[in-house]
């Protein structure tokens, strides 16, 4: 049987966002509960060091998501981030800001230093949250394409009603999400909060997801995606029921469960589109006008399938290494340098 | 100014800004990787010791390295639509596979390291710095290969019907003789830097403590690792030279006007071809017969290019009327095409990078020398000069990128004279159609600003780190006790 090679990058573009949207959707949650559930700087610190080992790859997949879209789909990639380029460009602004505020936050011992990278980090967290769902929304509903594939709807198409809803809907999951994996990962006062949080987000979540689900359905969806908006239903309501009992695991599989179907919705009602075009349907972007040559997808195929499962498998060891829970015991006292070396502050 | 003008400003800064630190970010990593081992084959506390001074300075770069990484991979889909859709089927392959083989192994094993001090055993340990410096290199040899396409494009065909280029060989591709010659050149260039970095601030130090008190137990610790960056310096210098003298003799066949340009040849000499050292005149471009040279190398130039002493050597001139003929002398505006790139930056960023690059090498052997014998040095000009050469090799590094990415220009993807023909694009047709003036000024200012905050922050964490020394630290042996204290945390 011959392989429909577009359908198959198609797809593993759709599992890479998955990994992506899973992975540093708890790592967004974190980021944007660091006050709420860490109170001081120890507690702070607490939140912060259960993603430490494992925020930068989970990063990852969005870079793979973005250079196998290059690969696979050339003219989606540059259809969608020339057309998208104020959003993009303020996600990239917060995943650069973000990066470097975790790795210097501890390196100066002073605490307006710390506060003002916590600050950072929230707000660099909050930013990717919405616009990642503004995004996705928005390429479901379809932009303004012209016949040359070319994005020609501007700045402000991108702000409709549909669109921020969706953005409501990456926020208020990986919030849930971020809450439910403190809940997971770490013990004492930090837990308690989080669990609160937890316990507060996820039937929003399950409100705002299912609203944008159904509107998506009814809009611009197909019949068999009603399952996938089960699917992903149950997992919501999963994560509600399991997180009143205070059963985070299973929360944490129905959340993670919601996110990986509500990308699943997505493509789902794109395919075979994978930008549609408002203008004029002939305009859209498809599977196939917009693939890369079949040798092309050949050899990244052999690539994807010899490489995920390693890069799978390590970074799973990397979280059974880790997988300790944090408490405030277990962070050390600040060790790193002041801002100044000891002799010229004895000499000021 | 237009989006194209922008653009090209934008993507300068950005990879300029990026390569700045990621050269580093290779080169140490090894070399972190060399202590660590040292440390474990031989328990000896200094190099634990040297291991967490480095690594420490290694994490402050790395970080920014990784941020400033990201608009790299995404600005081609937001600045360079058009030059995306072209060269997307070839150039999007080894883009993907470094994210896919060299990211994950870099970003993954980089958390392990940080944090797993107190919870892997040591060997496993060891082999996670391993993993995160094979990362780099493996990143370096991907994209290596994609710029290396658009040098010298193989591997591929244009479609007329698609417009595009498009992949038939994908092992000619990752084995293009451009990436086999110009890998090693930049690798050699990272360890350059990084050798400089490591034996620039060990002499630093060495010299503080020789002289405030000659008995300072960290003299014979920052004499090891002045020597150890000395020799990393020695070795990777004479690679830069050996794989740049290559790569300069395949650049005189690829893109002979690029080479041209670098040496400000403007007409073709009769016999043997000189190097200039020196030359007035306007190499801004638009008088090259007014280019004098003021100072010469008899030869030499025919030397580097062909590997003779009177090789023949074409001139700008004439290179300009080959290309004319072969690629067209008028654009799609009917305006002439200069085939010239700018030659005041060309010819002097040539010079540049390769005097900073020849330096850094010479200053090794001093320090070598100084140090022979158990010797330890104490002269405070030493000291001085070790830090005024830590951003030698940098600046080589940035002028050697900048000469050979402006000295491919007019072109974004350079036609290969000995290939296909068709595959070449201009820039200027490489640039965003959706994209507006308003949009790539805003990103423009945003990021220069942006990098410009962090780069004052990277600079003093660095220079404080790097004035603080290497910390005493104890080794404690892993435990599963679950009550222990985090030996890193944020």
């Amino acid at each position: 049987m011959e392989l429909d090679l577009p359908l198959v990058w198609f797809v593993i573009i759709a599992i890479l966002w998955t990994g992506y949207l899973v992975l540093e959707g708890f790592d967004f949650g974190v980021g944007m509960l660091l006050e709420k559930v860490g109170k001081g700087d120890r507690g702070r610190r607490v939140a912060l060091n259960t993603i430490g080992p494992v925020w930068d790859g989970n990063e990852v997949w969005l870079l793979t998501a973005g250079g196998a879209t290059f690969a696979a789909f050339p003219h989606w990639y540059a259809t969608l981030f020339s057309g998208f380029y104020l959003p993009l460009l303020l996600i990239l602004l917060a995943l650069i800001v973000r990066a470097v505020a975790i790795e210097y936050r501890g390196k100066i011992n002073d605490d307006t230093w710390r506060r003002r990278w916590d600050w950072v980090i929230m707000g660099s967290a909050w930013v990717p949250s919405i616009l990642w769902g503004v995004a996705f929304a928005n390429i479901v509903r379809g932009v303004p394409i012209d016949e040359t594939m070319t994005y020609t709807g501007g700045f402000f198409n991108l702000l409709n009603p549909y669109a921020l809803l969706g953005g409501a809907t990456t926020l208020t999951l990986f919030l849930s999400h971020g809450a439910i994996f403190l809940s997971l990962k770490t013990d004492g006062e930090v837990r308690e909060r989080a669990e609160a949080v937890a316990r507060t987000m996820a039937p929003i979540a399950l409100g705002v997801t299912a609203t944008f689900a159904i509107w998506t359905q009814l809009a611009y969806s197909v019949t068999w995606t009603w399952a996938v908006v089960a699917v992903a239903a149950i997992g919501l309501v999963v994560a509600v029921l399991a997180g009143r009992q205070g059963r985070f695991g299973w929360a944490f599989v129905g959340n993670a469960v919601a996110i990986a179907f509500a990308v699943v919705l997505i493509f789902g009602s794109l395919y075979p589109d994978v930008m549609p075009s408002s203008t004029d349907p002939a305009y859209s972007l498809t599977v196939d006008n917009a693939s890369s040559t079949d040798y092309t997808l050949t050899v990244m195929t052999w690539v994807a399938v010899i490489l995920t499962p390693v890069v799978l498998i390590y970074q799973s060891w990397t979280y059974w290494v880790f997988r300790r829970r944090v408490s405030s015991h277990h962070i050390p006292e600040h060790s790193s340098l002041t801002f100044l070396p000891k002799k010229s502050q004895a000499k000021q | 100014m237009e989006v194209l003008d922008l653009a090209r400003w934008q993507f300068g800064i950005t990879t300029v800004y990026h390569f700045i630190l990621v050269p580093l970010t290779i080169g140490l990593s090894t070399l972190v990787a060399i202590l660590q081992t040292a440390w474990v084959r031989t328990g000896k506390d200094e190099y634990l010791r040297l291991t967490k001074f480095f690594g420490k300075l290694l994490l402050i770069n790395f970080a920014l390295g990784v941020a400033t990484g990201i608009v790299q991979e995404f600005q081609f889909g937001m600045n360079w639509s058009e030059y995306s859709r072209f060269v997307g089927d070839v150039f999007g392959a080894p883009l993907a596979m470094e994210a896919l083989a060299a990211f994950f192994l870099e970003s993954t094993f980089l958390g392990l390291w940080i944090f797993g001090w107190d919870r892997l055993p040591k060997k496993v340990h060891l082999a996670t710095v391993w993993a995160f410096a094979i990362g780099s290199l493996l990143s370096a040899y991907f994209i290596i290969a994609a710029n290396s396409w658009m040098q010298h494009p193989v591997g591929a065909e244009f479609n007329e019907e698609t417009g595009r280029a498009e992949m038939n060989d994908i092992w000619a591709v990752l084995t293009n003789n451009t990436t086999l010659v110009a890998f090693p050149h930049v690798i050699a260039t990272a360890f350059l830097v990084a050798g400089t970095f490591v034996a620039g601030i060990a002499v630093w130090w060495m010299v503080k403590h020789a002289r405030a008190d000659n008995g300072h137990p960290d003299v014979p610790m920052y004499r090891t690792a002045a020597r150890f960056g000395a020799v990393v310096m020695l070795i990777s210098g004479a690679a830069v030279i050996y794989t740049g003298d290559v790569q300069a003799k395949l650049m005189f066949e690829q893109q002979p006007i690029k080479m041209a340009a670098a040496e400000g040849l403007v007409e073709t000499p009769d016999g043997p071809a000189p190097f200039s050292l020196l030359s007035i005149g306007n190499l801004a471009g638009d008088d090259p017969a007014s280019v004098q040279h003021i100072i010469e190398i008899p030869g030499l130039l025919s030397y580097m290019a062909t590997g003779s002493w009177d090789g023949e050597v074409l001139g700008l001139e004439d290179l300009q009327e080959i290309y004319a003929e072969r690629y067209g002398a008028v654009d799609e505006f009917g305006e002439l095409i200069e085939y010239r790139p700018n030659l005041l930056v060309t010819y002097w960023s040539f010079r540049l990078m390769i005097g900073l690059a020849v330096f850094s090498a010479a200053l090794s052997v001093l320090i070598l020398w100084f140090t022979r014998s158990k010797r330890v040095v104490d002269q405070p000009w030493m000291a001085k000069l070790a830090l005024v050469s830590l951003p030698m090799p940098f600046l080589a590094g940035s002028f050697g990128w900048i000469f050979t990415e402006m000295g491919r220009q007019p072109f974004v993807v350079a036609p290969n004279p000995t290939g296909s023909d068709q595959i070449m694009l201009m820039t200027m047709s490489g640039v965003s159609e959706a994209t507006s003036v308003g949009e790539v000024i805003t990103s423009l200012v945003a990021l220069t600003l942006v990098y410009a905050i962090l780069g004052v922050f990277w600079f003093r964490l660095m220079q404080r780190y790097a004035s603080e020394g290497a910390p005493h630290v104890e080794y404690e042996e892993p435990s599963e006790d679950p009550d222990r204290p985090m030996s890193f945390a944020y």
